[in-house]
């Protein structure tokens, strides 16, 4: 039986929660500086999540943030900053929506090759990095961040009509050709909502996956170890150079992953306009959720509410930036806050430590007086 | 610790979105026509495509009275988003419904069939055509080429040069045109042309330095000329230009009145102007008029939607240019010219 450490549950909640709190005050100290009404754009906001079209927008972005943020998650845990993701997911968009429209197979067999495409191109991806990183040591910062650049210009290069691009007649847009009907993901029709798209479930499955690799496997040991010290895990055996590498490319493929929900569920092409940024964002969610598969349920749940929510404040006549300041000001106060944290926990340790030693040692004098 | 430092630094720039316009009048329960304006992903950024488009609304409230409403997009947002923003706003009751933008394409597509008796005004794109769906679209390669030839005609380097913001279709029609232009004036002439960024980065429409470097370093290779189709950085290919003393040719608007750009009129040869807020305009009085315009709306030159600016004085002298352009507006406007719409 799994005994909750009630006190560990309470330090690990409080980081997130004291970021949360402080985001929310500062953002209303904003807007009533800004001398807009502080409290009205936020009761809107509470609104429009009342709509059930609005709900839908905010399911399906979650499933793509947990995605790409359990990618970053992965890295993290090993003490690895993956900020390739975005580029990862892109590429992999590209590509696999690329073969996905070259190609026509029976139904599942279709979507099953367009997801071990896209997983494969990430992972190809942020290999390159594991690679510099293992045998050149390398900053996988650094060389992730180049990565992203490349990204641009190669999937620029590759859409070009004269390489791999469609473009659709009378339109000034580039795709990448249709995907037939065969490989597209079926949602779940939420009627007037729009629709829910399958794909979400296979995140939140994959959620549950994360968190038995990385707690009840030897995998996740090892890597879980490595990540708290490397010097360590090598010297009880751990490979540390085939983790990072390991680690990487799980977290390409699931980087490369994030993109099919859209992919499968509704452009089925990869066209200029699809979406872009999603890696960066999945760093500040995973971060939030420190890098736990729940944790970051909520805080992916909780950025795609701000997004979605906040898309037609300005139609109201406020700015519906509000929420990208709560979502800058989050980043800064969850990194404030987990210190904080972190130095109350390793005080109340020691002191809890000095307390048992104490009673400890007043036992010892008893029997001292004793004899 | 530092992972977390880095991801601060970093989101604070994954952050950054333009914010042109926040201020949009509310649509309270009046009598009055309400119409609106959805600004897109394509154009963010490009300021003076997507100021132009807010002009024509503007010009709509202030003589029409009509009641306008304006959305942004949000960043990272899919067709999905677009079909909320476009249902919301056909839902509250405004029509037309205008999309900024050929991105706008998929979700117009769903939403005008959800609301036939809604007019949907789609910009930059024909691929989706209903009968509530207005396509206004612009032969802004017929602009470009009688800039290639007024161009090639003031150059005397025989070296001239286009700079395109981000690297799309839609801009290189710009440069197709602009091309033709030249190469049709002077076949000897060299066309420099560059690219500032590659799409998703959007920063060629929206960064001057980007511009600015751009013109420098087709002006070290003799370039004597330059066009700048790059939205707001193209005031840095202008400046470069300028301070080199050589010719900048600006686009959208007429670029020579433009107040930020003052101090560097006397260089700006002329600006290939796009009439889009005419084109908003237009359709939100077809709609108010009760004839709403449908299918394709082509602005050409023959109909003056678009053209070239000949506000520089310096310019106007210059005859013999004034002549050939005004020869080549000819022959396209008979169709004696085929200008090409891709390079």
């Amino acid at each position: 039986m799994m005994k909750i450490d009630k006190d560990k549950l309470i330090i690990g909640a409080a980081g997130p929660v004291l970021a949360l709190v402080t985001s929310f005050v500062l953002t209303v100290l904003v807007l009533a500086a800004s001398g807009l009404d502080p409290i009205e754009p936020i009761r809107l906001m509470i609104e429009n999540a009342g709509y059930s079209d609005v709900q839908v927008l905010i399911v399906n972005q979650t499933g793509i943030y947990y995605l790409a943020a359990l990618a970053v998650a992965i890295g993290f845990r090993m003490n690895l900053f993956n900020i390739g993701v975005d580029g990862q997911y892109r590429l992999a968009a590209m590509v696999s929506a690329l073969v996905g429209a070259a190609v026509e197979l029976p139904g599942p067999l279709h979507i099953l090759l367009i997801v071990l495409v896209a997983m494969a191109t990430g992972a190809f991806w942020s290999g390159i990095a594991g690679i510099l990183k293992t045998t050149r040591g390398v900053s996988e910062v650094v060389s992730t961040i180049m990565l992203n650049a490349i990204t641009t210009s190669l999937v620029a290069w590759l859409i070009l009509p004269k390489n791999f691009g469609v473009q659709p007649p009378g339109s000034n847009d580039l795709t990448t050709g249709q995907i037939a009907e065969s490989g597209w993901f079926p949602g779940i029709d939420m009627g007037e909502g729009g629709q829910i798209y399958g794909f979400t479930f296979v995140a939140l499955a994959l959620g549950v996956v994360y968190w038995f690799v990385i707690n009840r496997t030897r995998f996740g040991f090892d890597l879980r170890a490595t990540g708290e010290s490397e010097s360590a895990a090598q010297a009880s055996g751990v490979d540390a150079k085939k983790m990072i590498l390991t680690a990487m490319l799980i977290s390409g493929a699931l980087a490369g992953l994030s993109g099919m929900p859209i992919l499968l569920g509704e452009s089925h092409t990869y066209s200029l306009a699809f979406p872009v940024g999603v890696g960066f964002t999945a760093i500040t969610v995973a971060l939030l959720g420190r890098n736990h598969p729940v944790g970051i349920l909520f805080s992916a749940l909780l950025f795609a509410f701000l997004d979605k929510a906040s898309s037609n404040l300005d139609v109201s006549g406020y700015p519906k930036e509000i929420t990208q300041i709560m979502q800058g000001i989050i980043v800064i106060a969850v990194v404030v806050s987990y210190e904080l944290v972190r130095r109350y926990g390793l005080r109340r340790q020691q002191q809890k430590v000095g307390e048992e030693l104490a009673a400890g040692g007043a036992i010892k004098t008893d029997k001292e007086v004793a004899a | 610790m530092g992972i977390a430092t880095a991801a601060l630094a970093l989101s604070a720039t994954a952050c950054g979105k333009s914010s042109n316009d926040t201020g949009s009048s509310s649509t309270s329960g009046s009598k009055a026509t309400k119409v609106a304006i959805a600004y897109d992903i394509g154009g963010r950024g490009d300021q003076s495509f997507n100021d132009a488009a807010y002009a024509g609304l503007k010009k709509a409230e202030d003589e029409l009275g009509v009641k306008g409403s304006e959305a942004e997009p949000s960043q990272g947002e899919s067709d999905a988003d677009k079909v909320a923003r476009l249902t919301s706003l056909a839902r509250a009751g405004n029509n037309p419904v205008i999309g900024v933008g050929f991105s706008y394409a998929p979700a117009i597509a769903k939403v005008a069939k959800s609301f036939p008796k809604t007019t949907f005004g789609l910009i930059d794109d024909t691929s989706v055509t209903a009968p509530n769906i207005a396509n206004l679209v612009f032969n802004e390669e017929q602009g470009s080429y009688l800039a290639g030839v007024a161009a090639a005609k003031t150059s005397k380097s025989g070296t001239v040069g286009f700079i395109g913001g981000v690297e799309v279709p839609l801009i290189k029609k710009f440069e197709a045109g602009f091309t033709q232009g030249v190469k049709d004036t002077n076949p000897k002439a060299k066309v420099l042309t560059q690219y500032l960024t590659q799409p998703p980065n959007f920063d060629g429409f929206s960064k001057p330095d980007l511009g600015k470097a751009a013109a420098q370093g087709q002006i070290d290779k003799g370039a004597d000329v330059i066009y700048a189709a790059a939205g707001l950085a193209g005031s840095g290919s202008i400046e470069a230009a300028a301070t080199a003393k050589k010719w900048a040719i600006g686009v959208d608007s007429d670029q020579y009145n433009q107040a930020g750009l003052s101090s560097y009129k006397d260089y700006i040869l002329t600006s290939v102007t796009k009439n889009v807020s005419g084109s908003v305009f237009n359709l939100i009085k077809s709609v108010k008029d009760g004839k709403p315009e449908s299918g394709e709306i082509r602005y050409g030159l023959a109909t003056d939607g678009v053209g070239l600016a000949d506000s520089n004085p310096a310019y106007k002298k210059m005859t013999d240019v004034i002549a050939a352009v005004d020869a080549a507006k000819k022959n396209i406007v008979d169709g004696k010219i085929t200008v090409k719409t891709a390079p």
